[in-house]
């Protein structure tokens, strides 16, 4: 088949996921406070205002931290639910995995309810801490999938090789399936932590009128004035996903993790 | 070698940390949520324990009769569209070279988990009078004037589809990636024009991971909550607007999770059935 309809097909999905992007990095590097495209003139500034502005800044280190915890716990969960379905045959631990795969798959405004009912009759509703939990249980999906994949990928006669030679269950699971599986802990860390990061109707309906995460201050800052830190910040979003999915592309195998078979498989 | 099955009771112990963490805190908010649907809902925004069922009788009414079909239709268009756009894409995207793959899963993965207020600022900026693409129309002569092009239902289909495509890749890549290719080479050989085999031999053979893909695409759509808010007027608003309209604003939190739980059983349903077409594929 001759390249150029491929090429065709690329460069118009390029550009049509592209393209919204651009105008909003278009729009902040405007040297006024106004959201033109093409931008007149050519200013960072904006960016700046992110860390210089002590609005932002706080909704910023809100985000990262809320994301930061909420992924670190998404991992502790999701962590012993995939070891054991790989070490044991435990047919009601299916039941666990489905129920940490459930938030993910039914509509978020449902978990946000959800979460909202609860924390409201545990007289816990607005406390901040309240969004680092809904978070975490919100994303245990994404560090299950890929550890589910890495457990999967172990190759079982490393662990019994490492049996017959006298090791114990925890040497085995230190030297051996540990290593193993780091990459899959990182790349499932990543993948909650960018998505926290974004997330909006969750945050919002448990302590959206508490903390004010950073898609929260964008979606008041849409409604109550524009300003181009706005575009700014959905840049810096745009730079982070991309930096953090790059490195697991880079000291992964992220085709693999999404499904495809690995070259290595065959 | 199969694997034991747990003997004693210190062996179940690594498992109870996360289930005790999804029974009490995904588990135990559902049940809240179903309950707090049959309770009685008191002026001032507060209810009290009861079992009725005046929550649910409220979607006969013609409004939110209009809203449910609304969205159902909404998020079917956007599925179709979704999957129409991306399914040509997915099957071009796994037959190229790794790095080029890479690239783009790397592009996908980063505008699939933008904020959904990100993207709907992205598109209404695209689409506003001074920032939009009808600037460009006119510095091109095509228009005479600029406008802005929403808010209006285009605006939100177009939000919606950008939203989804990401996502409908990733799901359609698994088995886009590992269909066999002597499948194509074969209807090639037989003289089949790339577009004849494309579509006689690539899309029936994968009939049912299509089907599967829209329910599970119409599911996420379901999902979109800010987009028909910052793209549409309130006449596009979903369901997922009203659940938090209901349970924000109006403080009627019966009535929000009677709608919830509703959603709830149109998307448990639903996903019931893509796995039922995954599975057939797969025998």
């Amino acid at each position: 088949m001759s390249r150029w309809p491929a090429r065709l097909v690329f460069g118009c999905f390029g550009l049509f996921l592209a393209a919204p992007l651009a105008v909003v990095a278009g729009v902040a590097v405007n040297e006024k406070k106004s959201l033109t495209f093409p931008p007149e003139g050519f200013s960072l500034a904006w960016f700046g205002e992110i860390f210089a502005n002590p609005e932002w800044f706080s909704a910023l280190l809100a985000s990262v931290g809320v994301a930061a915890a909420a992924s670190v716990l998404a991992v502790l969960i999701a962590l012993p639910i995939a070891w054991f379905l790989w070490r044991w045959n435990a047919p009601f631990a299916r039941i666990v995995q489905v129920l940490g795969l459930a938030p993910f798959i039914l509509p978020p405004v449902i978990t946000a309810l959800g979460f909202l009912a609860f924390w409201s009759e545990l007289g816990l509703y607005g406390e901040p801490w309240t969004v680092v939990i809904s978070h975490g249980i919100f994303f245990v999906t994404l560090p299950l999938v890929t550890l589910t994949l890495g457990f999967d990928a172990i190759d079982s006669a490393l662990v019994e090789a490492a049996a017959t030679m006298g090791a114990d269950e925890k040497t085995v699971l230190r030297t051996i399936v540990f290593p193993l599986i780091r990459p899959y802990i990182i790349s499932g860390l990543a993948f909650a932590f960018v998505l926290s990061l974004n997330e909006y109707i969750v945050a919002y309906m448990v302590v959206g009128f508490t903390v004010e995460t950073l898609p929260i201050k964008i979606f008041n800052a849409l409604r109550y004035g524009y300003t181009p830190t706005m575009a700014a910040v959905s840049i810096l979003f745009v730079a982070v996903a991309a930096a953090v999915f790059g490195l697991i592309a880079r000291f992964g195998d992220l085709p693999r993790l999404l499904g495809a078979w690995s070259p290595r498989d065959e | 070698m199969s694997k034991p099955r747990p003997r004693r009771l210190a062996d179940y112990a690594p498992i109870a940390f996360p289930a005790g963490m999804l029974l009490a805190f995904f588990v135990v908010p559902f049940g809240i949520m179903i309950a707090i649907s049959f309770y009685h809902r008191v002026q001032g925004g507060f209810y009290e324990p009861a079992f009725e069922f005046a929550n649910y009788q409220r979607f006969l009414t013609a409004f939110f009769g209009g809203v449910l079909g609304f969205s159902l239709g909404l998020s079917s268009l956007v599925a179709v569209v979704a999957v129409v756009l991306a399914f040509p894409f997915t099957w071009l995207l796994a037959r190229q070279r790794r790095q080029v793959q890479v690239m783009w899963l790397v592009f996908l993965l980063s505008v699939l988990s933008l904020s959904e207020v990100i993207i709907g600022f992205a598109w209404s900026t695209l689409f506003s009078k001074t920032a939009g693409i009808t600037n460009l129309l006119v510095a091109l002569g095509l228009m005479d004037q600029a406008v802005s092009l929403y808010p209006s239902f285009g605006a939100v289909l177009a939000g919606m589809v950008y939203q989804a495509f990401p996502y409908t890749v990733l799901v359609l890549y698994p088995a886009l990636s590992r269909l066999d290719p002597t499948l194509v080479e074969a209807a090639r050989t037989l003289g089949a024009s790339p577009f004849r085999a494309f579509f006689n031999v690539i899309v029936p053979s994968l009939r049912n991971t299509i089907l599967a893909t829209i329910i599970m695409v119409f599911v996420f759509a379901l999902g979109s909550y800010l987009l028909p808010q910052l793209l549409g007027r309130p006449q596009q608003w979903t369901l997922s607007v009203l659940i938090t309209d209901q349970a924000i604003y109006q403080s009627n939190m019966p009535f929000a999770s009677a709608m919830a739980v509703f959603l709830v059983l149109v998307s448990l349903g639903l996903v019931g059935l893509s796995l039922l077409f995954g599975q057939r594929e797969k025998a």
